[in-house]
């Protein structure tokens, strides 16, 4: 059980993630943080296909983490889930086109240590 | 022009960071109140909406989404979440100084590896993509 939850945390975890930053970029940057703007932009999201199916892929890994924490400790479910960092860097480079060079991956990769011990 | 992206980068990572950390602080004390949650059943997630700290964690969270999106819409992920990754730390310090939790010395190395990759990662341009997020248009 803890092992499927911490699968259903990391993949649709990754899924979304990959999804909302697609789906974003096509939507173009963002510069209006008024409440206003904020509405507005909320309205227009909730029209593109990849915001929808990416936050509905966050939601199940959301839920999945709640799941896990009331059933095992946070020194289990971070550590379990912390290579994340690296499985979507390497996504991020692939499949977006994001330019990785060793200073992204040094820092994914400390950040990935770190937060497994930062954990216990 | 240049000064002016990094700046609101840093201002709008510095939200989500804050709201994340905040939020996870807060959800985390609402759920240890209301307690063993493993279900297909939405009926004990709609009763645990009732505990003050689950309803301030999620209006956070939802904030932290917001303004992650909008971080997104200009910057890489593979940026945003190595630099966002901070808000560990501030969760161990506001465990640290709010719930008296100790920080042992396994902490505080995780706590530098994560400083030491955000800085790394917080030299490079936040943004390497055209507006296609690099995935061709269908």
């Amino acid at each position: 059980m803890r092992w499927l939850l911490v699968a259903l945390i990391v993949g649709p975890g990754t899924v979304g993630d990959l999804l909302t930053t697609a789906g974003m970029k096509r939507h173009g940057e963002v510069n209006d943080f008024t409440v206003p703007g904020l509405a507005r932009l909320l309205w227009q999201l909730s029209r593109n296909l990849y915001i929808i199916i990416g936050i509905v892929a966050m939601a199940i890994s959301f839920f999945a983490l709640m799941d896990l924490l009331s059933i095992a400790k946070l020194s289990f479910a971070i550590p379990a889930t912390a290579s994340s960092y690296l499985l979507e860097t390497a996504l991020a480079k692939y499949l977006l086109g994001e330019e990785v060079g060793w200073k992204r991956w040094a820092g994914a990769s400390l950040v990935a240590i770190g937060v497994m011990l930062i954990s216990f | 022009m240049i000064s002016r992206f990094i700046t609101k980068t840093a201002a709008i990572t510095t939200v989500v960071v804050v709201s994340n950390a905040v939020g996870n602080y807060a959800l985390g004390k609402g759920m240890q109140e209301v307690g063993h949650l493993v279900t297909w059943q939405p009926g004990p997630y709609l009763q645990a909406f009732t505990d003050p700290w689950v309803i301030a964690g999620v209006v956070l969270l939802i904030a932290w989404l917001i303004f992650r999106l909008a971080l997104l819409s200009w910057a890489d992920l593979s940026y945003v979440i190595t630099v966002t990754s901070t808000s560990y730390i501030l969760s161990a310090l506001l465990g640290k100084f709010f719930l008296a939790e100790e920080v042992s010395a396994l902490r505080w190395a995780g706590i530098v590896l994560i400083t030491v990759g955000a800085v790394f990662v917080g030299e490079t341009f936040p943004s390497t993509t055209d507006e296609t997020g690099g995935l061709a248009e269908e």
